[in-house]
């Protein structure tokens, strides 16, 4: 559902994503991991339609991200770096805002605003503005948005970013109930979450995909990231062998 | 068209959700007036016309709409919606048209409420209505082109005060490009046509030509052609530095 071909962004002389390929597809939970800097947000605004890639193709169910973008931002829900929200808005208004733009009206509005917000749990804070909220209730808001028209595609940069360990916990469960019908792509930084909820995952520094990771058949048997078999919560140790080893021969 | 207007609703209600709306209305409301009253000698005048209160709405608009219009995109930039904006199914064209309109739509607001000095005027004497409507709709016309510019150099920047300077100092050449001081700037040595052109160009001359009551199709296109040019250029603009 998700297609990615060759995909390369250059800002001036610096490159940020090079040569990137991969596909999602349905029901699949792709983990996008990668150092700080490594080209994982760039990748994702790309694949949304925010930034235009220097070369390559994206098509998102079909359509080609940049020649018809709107179609291919109606399939996707996207929750950008830091989940940024409309701060003067209430969390109400804010959905119905998402809502109005995505077109929904009638029953099935008032049917999914419900539902979003019962499933991210911000029932609480509806008709607070949302600068006076905190963290994890802005990251949930955000994520309602991301959510609220059920689409087939779902692209969360940093999902449990700012939570405690319970919201992360709930957060998780939430991919995981929609990951049967969704392409899914997270990126993160915490490895557990890899290993808690995603089918497969890409490694990536320095713009470039140093590793594919999924696990080893049953549950308990570990991932495979690369050459490497990493047992169970060993997931930190193999990241940090391929980020750090695959570098400096891309450096050379 | 949908999405347009769901942009427009958020970003008028926007407007309205913090004291800023009514701060402003309220100091819009006084300026207004004390420029009518004190400097326009709007009774000493003996004239049942709204003159002495249009004759300021140039200098008037020129400090208000920017400070208006400095919010629309810095501010999307600065706080990271812009990347949730630009990424929900809208069409660039439907983001910057709502947002414009929202804030054309605050500044008609803000001028629909000054209707007690039209009653006043009628209260104390017959005036022509009809050149009092064309006062308003100049005047309207002028704010949309003011906060066309503003909207576009909003866009240029991710601080609101910049964009608010720098909206002054536009606004202000497009104001005054019919004064002698930048037309003589212009006499020495280019073409009359240059010095026609940089003439036609002021906001000053077209908006006086509507207040004495002559809605000439001219004036009406100017203005919104104005808007039109300066609103495709916000659209370039925000597709180009997104791009960055």
């Amino acid at each position: 559902m998700i297609d990615i071909r060759n995909l390369v962004k250059q800002f001036g002389p610096f490159t940020a994503v090079d040569n990137i390929s991969f596909s999602v597809a349905k029901g699949e939970v792709l983990g996008f991991l990668g150092p700080n800097g490594a080209g994982k947000s760039t990748t994702m605004k790309m694949l949304c339609g925010f930034l235009n890639p220097t070369a390559g193709e994206i098509s998102v169910m079909g359509h080609n991200v940049e020649s018809d973008p709107l179609a291919a931002k109606a399939c996707i829900g996207y929750l950008p770096e830091g989940a940024p929200t409309y701060a003067d808005m209430t969390p109400r208004s804010f959905l119905e805002f998402a809502a109005d733009v995505r077109g929904l009206s009638g029953k099935e509005r008032h049917h999914r605003l419900g539902k979003v917000i019962d499933q991210v749990n911000i029932r609480d804070v509806l008709e607070q503005p949302i600068d006076t909220l905190s963290k994890g209730y802005k990251r949930r808001v955000g994520l309602a948005q991301a959510i609220l028209h059920d689409p087939p595609i779902l692209v969360l940069d940093e999902p449990t970013d700012g939570l405690d360990p319970n919201q992360k916990h709930e957060v998780r469960g939430l991919i995981q109930a929609m990951a049967p019908n969704k392409a899914i792509i997270i990126s993160t930084h915490i490895l557990e979450e890899v290993e808690a909820i995603c089918s497969r995952a890409i490694i990536i520094a320095r713009g470039r995909i140093v590793a594919e990771g999924h696990p080893e058949g049953d549950p308990d048997a570990g991932w495979r990231i690369g050459d490497i078999i990493a047992g169970p919560g060993r997931l930190d140790a193999a990241f940090r062998d391929v980020t750090q080893a695959r570098t400096p021969a891309h450096a050379a | 068209m949908k999405t347009m207007l769901a942009v427009f609703r958020r970003e008028l209600a926007g407007y309205f959700s913090t004291p800023v709306a009514y701060v402003f209305i309220v100091v819009f409301l006084f300026t207004a007036g004390v420029f009518t009253f004190y400097l326009g000698n709007f009774f000493e005048r003996g004239q049942a016309d709204l003159k002495a209160f249009f004759l300021f709405h140039p200098w008037l608009y020129l400090f208000f709409l920017p400070a208006i219009a400095m919010r629309l995109w810095a501010e999307e930039r600065k706080s990271g919606t812009i990347e949730l904006l630009l990424t929900l199914p809208i069409p660039l064209w439907a983001a910057v048209l709502g947002k414009f309109l929202a804030a054309w739509a605050f500044a008609g607001i803000a001028l629909a409420l000054t209707f007690p000095l039209w009653l006043t005027v009628n209260w104390l004497g017959t005036p022509d209505n009809g050149v009092i409507l064309a006062g308003y709709v100049g005047s309207l016309l002028m704010a949309g082109s003011y906060l066309a510019i503003g909207s576009c150099l909003s866009a240029v920047t991710r601080n609101q005060v910049i964009a608010f300077v720098i909206s002054v100092l536009v606004c202000f050449i497009f104001t005054v490009s019919g004064a002698p001081i930048v037309l003589s700037f212009f006499e020495g040595w280019a073409p009359r046509l240059i010095v026609d052109t940089v003439a036609s160009f002021s906001f000053l001359g077209h908006f006086s030509a509507i207040t004495d009551g002559v809605i000439d199709l001219r004036d009406l296109v100017f203005f919104l052609s104005l808007i039109a040019v300066w609103l495709y250029a916000t659209a370039i603009v925000v597709d180009f530095k997104k791009a960055g």
